[in-house]
């Protein structure tokens, strides 16, 4: 029997915690707050699965299709077939595990639209897909825990692992008393989210630090495509955070349109893209954004949205929409910008979610794994489970090897600096340039520190990549280059910080 | 406009908390949980408190505003009245440190009430949307605050518990287990519920409470 701790009680985190129960292992699962907190619970738009409810002749291929053109060539294809031909049985799971799915009649799920795919394939349950989901698969936990088989530790935070060789362990800190506890183990699964709170304004959760990757950076673990960010086209600001709209609002007729100075209305992503309009995927149309925000204001236009689709699919956002903006979007118009909502990038991880150290895994947003250099709205939910189901089965069938990976012992300091976040934010924004990445790089020069040695590796991933792809666009180099239609990789050696790309069979 | 926010501190479980004032200019429509980050980013307030989504998704931010309990994120300067807003920790809970409360009971609570399936989900139509209404509870605690018979040490696991039995006592499908349920819920909700009802109209997530007690209690102890 293997003892394995998972780091993050989020979707990821479960899903692998209940793949892992029924092969009877013992479980630790560390989170600094309980999973309903996880940032899992504010996914609204669905998952995606090729269930062909609609009579629209879908299928895995379809779905992996659009996945891999979105994901623009640096993704593993072997990973997303696995994923997208899972994807169907996970959701009829996930039925069984008592999700509320909105349903078509009494036997089918219904399924709404998305961006960058022409067939309707997104399951969904209202606009709280993400909460949904989370509960049930928190109820499925819980009989776990009494069972015996999982162990939480709430309110913990994960600081570093422990081994010489491999990954026996890691070092925890309880947030309410501050002690600091080392548990050994088999494995170490790593669900730990995404780098949100490395940068200035984002999508994500504010329990989101980013400082779990910072600090495994920092002990040699290898990330990959940390220049690959989303930007989500339709957020509103909110203090320092971004509020998301759902891209279920133009999969349900939405409509984008600018307004110039002397009150003309442009439909611009109907008019430059005709067959998926105002859902092209999420970069595209990011961008497509931001071009239009240099002279004019850009709105998000739901006016001619039917009532029965408000009542049964977008309820939540209306009502959100009124409570924090005061605006009736059945009504008016909402002014929309694009923000940080997700990373493709983090942790390296093979087609098995092994990293480089062994007995070392990472699994959702953390992991850069199906996504490439732009992810499909509907496949974070996705990923996170199957990925979670994919550690596991790994953790199960891998033997005890001679094979070696040095973990590196952690420099001290990891305290974020707010001043050196606005600039790497700023550098790393939609568009990027040599010039903005450079001068960034250059202030951050004499910081050394953990914290610091990230955000360089950050940018460093994003001066190598010298080509615009899916998310990671520069201004100085227009278009793919095919030279580049590798992920990158980079990690920390001790001393340096080494960034290239990663050629077919290497690191593998 | 501006404000003077009066918080509750505390450094730790066993010190004695205190009280601190401060002044904040706000416009518009600006929720506390702003109003909180504000103070730590720019008056260097060192204030602990939980915050997750900022768009009452996540319930980490429940803390008592002008007595009563709310999420931070949900509660607007501009909807209260005067210009005076009082925060403190919630009460039914031990203090970890200032706003932080220890909610690890509601937790706990479950687990003994062995809220799980341990068949198949049992996926009725009709009882969908009460289902998913169950589904949003946040576990906040903002419920348990307000009633008179909930304490944390008490066996009474307060309206958490028969929110989140609903759809599980519909979708059991183990008829043993099933029964298990009703015994327990009957233990820990109903045989402590007053019905004072002070949950109504409560709940950040928009559950309604009192509809899902009487549904659970329907289900549970009425056996309809």
């Amino acid at each position: 029997m293997k003892k394995v701790i998972i780091i993050g009680a989020g979707l990821a985190g479960l899903s692998a915690t209940l793949e892992l129960a029924k092969e009877n292992a013992e479980i630790i699962l560390v989170s600094n707050q309980p999973s309903e907190r996880a940032q899992s619970v504010m996914a609204e738009g669905g998952i995606n699965a090729a269930m062909n409810t609609k009579g629209e002749d879908d299928s895995p291929i379809e779905h992996a299709k659009e996945t891999l053109v979105s994901a623009a060539g640096i993704v593993n294809e072997d990973a997303v077939m696995n994923m997208v031909n899972a994807a169907p049985n996970i959701v009829k799971r996930l039925i069984d595990f008592g999700v509320n799915f909105n349903m078509d009649g009494y036997f089918d799920v219904d399924l709404r639209k998305f961006g960058g795919q022409k067939k309707q394939r997104t399951v969904f349950a209202g606009n709280c897909t993400g909460k949904q989901i989370m509960t049930a698969l928190i109820d499925a936990v819980r009989k776990e825990e009494i069972e015996g088989k999982v162990k939480r530790y709430s309110h913990h935070e994960f600081l570093h692992l422990v081994g010489d060789n491999h990954c026996e362990g890691c070092v925890i800190q309880n947030q309410y008393t501050r002690e600091i506890i080392e548990i050994k183990s088999d494995a170490v699964v790593l669900a730990c989210g995404g780098m949100h709170g490395l940068f200035d304004k984002t999508t994500g959760s504010v329990f989101n630090t980013g400082m779990a990757v910072v600090r495994l950076f920092s002990q040699g673990v290898v990330m990959s495509n940390l220049e690959m960010i989303q930007f989500h086209p339709t957020t509103i600001s909110q203090g320092n955070k971004s509020i998301l709209i759902t891209e279920a609002a133009r999969g349900e007729g939405g409509r984008l349109y600018s307004l110039n100075e002397d009150g003309k209305k442009t439909y611009f992503m109907e008019e430059r893209f005709p067959e998926l309009g105002n859902l092209m995927p999420r970069d595209i149309t990011a961008r497509e954004i931001y071009k239009e925000l240099q002279n004019n204001k850009v709105y998000l236009d739901m006016t001619g949205v039917d009532q029965e689709i408000w009542e049964k699919r977008l309820f939540e956002l209306r009502s959100d929409m009124k409570f924090y903006f005061k605006i009736d979007p059945a009504k008016e118009a909402i002014q929309v910008e694009p923000g940080i909502h997700y990373f493709m990038g983090g942790i390296w991880v093979d087609i098995d979610h092994r990293t480089n150290i062994k007995g070392l895994y990472a699994a959702g947003e953390c992991a850069a794994q199906y996504h490439g250099a732009n992810r499909l709205g509907g496949n974070s939910l996705l990923g996170a489970i199957y990925g979670g189901m994919t550690v596991a089965k790994s953790i199960v069938s891998d033997e005890e090897s001679d094979s070696k990976s040095a973990i590196i012992s952690n420099i001290v300091g990891c305290k974020e600096n707010m001043d050196s976040k606005r600039k790497v934010s700023k550098a790393m924004g939609i568009i990027r340039t040599e010039n903005s990445l450079r001068s960034a790089l250059e202030s951050l020069k004499d910081k050394n520190d953990e914290y610091h040695v990230f955000l360089k590796a950050i940018l460093m991933s994003a001066l190598m990549r010298k080509e615009s792809r899916g998310a990671h666009f520069r201004g100085d180099y227009l278009g793919i280059n095919p030279e580049y239609a590798f992920p990158s990789v980079v990690w920390w050696d001790g001393r340096t910080i080494n960034v290239r790309l990663k050629k077919d069979g290497e690191l593998d | 406009l501006k404000y003077l926010i009066t918080i509750k501190r505390q450094n730790n479980p066993d010190s004695e908390s205190y009280i601190q004032k401060f002044e904040v200019e706000v416009y518009g429509h600006v929720s506390v949980a702003t109003m909180l980050k504000d103070l730590n980013e720019q008056q260097n307030a060192d204030i602990s408190w939980e915050c997750g989504c900022m768009s009452r998704k996540c319930g980490a931010c429940a803390m008592r505003i002008n007595g009563k309990p709310m999420l931070a994120c949900a509660c607007f300067a501009d909807e209260i009245r005067g210009r005076k807003i009082t925060i403190e920790p919630l009460s039914k809970f031990p203090v970890v440190r200032d706003l932080i409360v220890d909610r690890t009971a509601i937790f706990e609570g479950l687990k003994d009430m062995e809220l799980y399936l341990s068949s198949e989900a049992f996926n009725n139509n009709y009882t969908r949307k009460i289902r998913y209404m169950s589904a949003k509870c946040l576990m906040c605690g903002c419920c348990l605050e307000v009633c008179p018979n909930f304490n944390v040490n008490h066996i009474f696991i307060g309206a958490v518990g028969s929110v989140n039995a609903y759809r599980i006592l519909s979708q059991e499908q183990n008829m043993e287990h099933k029964d298990q349920l009703n015994v327990k819920y009957k233990e820990r909700f109903y045989e402590g519920c007053g019905n004072s009802l002070s949950c109504h109209d409560i709940c950040p997530a928009g559950i309604e409470v009192d509809e899902l007690t009487a549904r659970s209690n329907a289900v549970a102890v009425w056996k309809r």
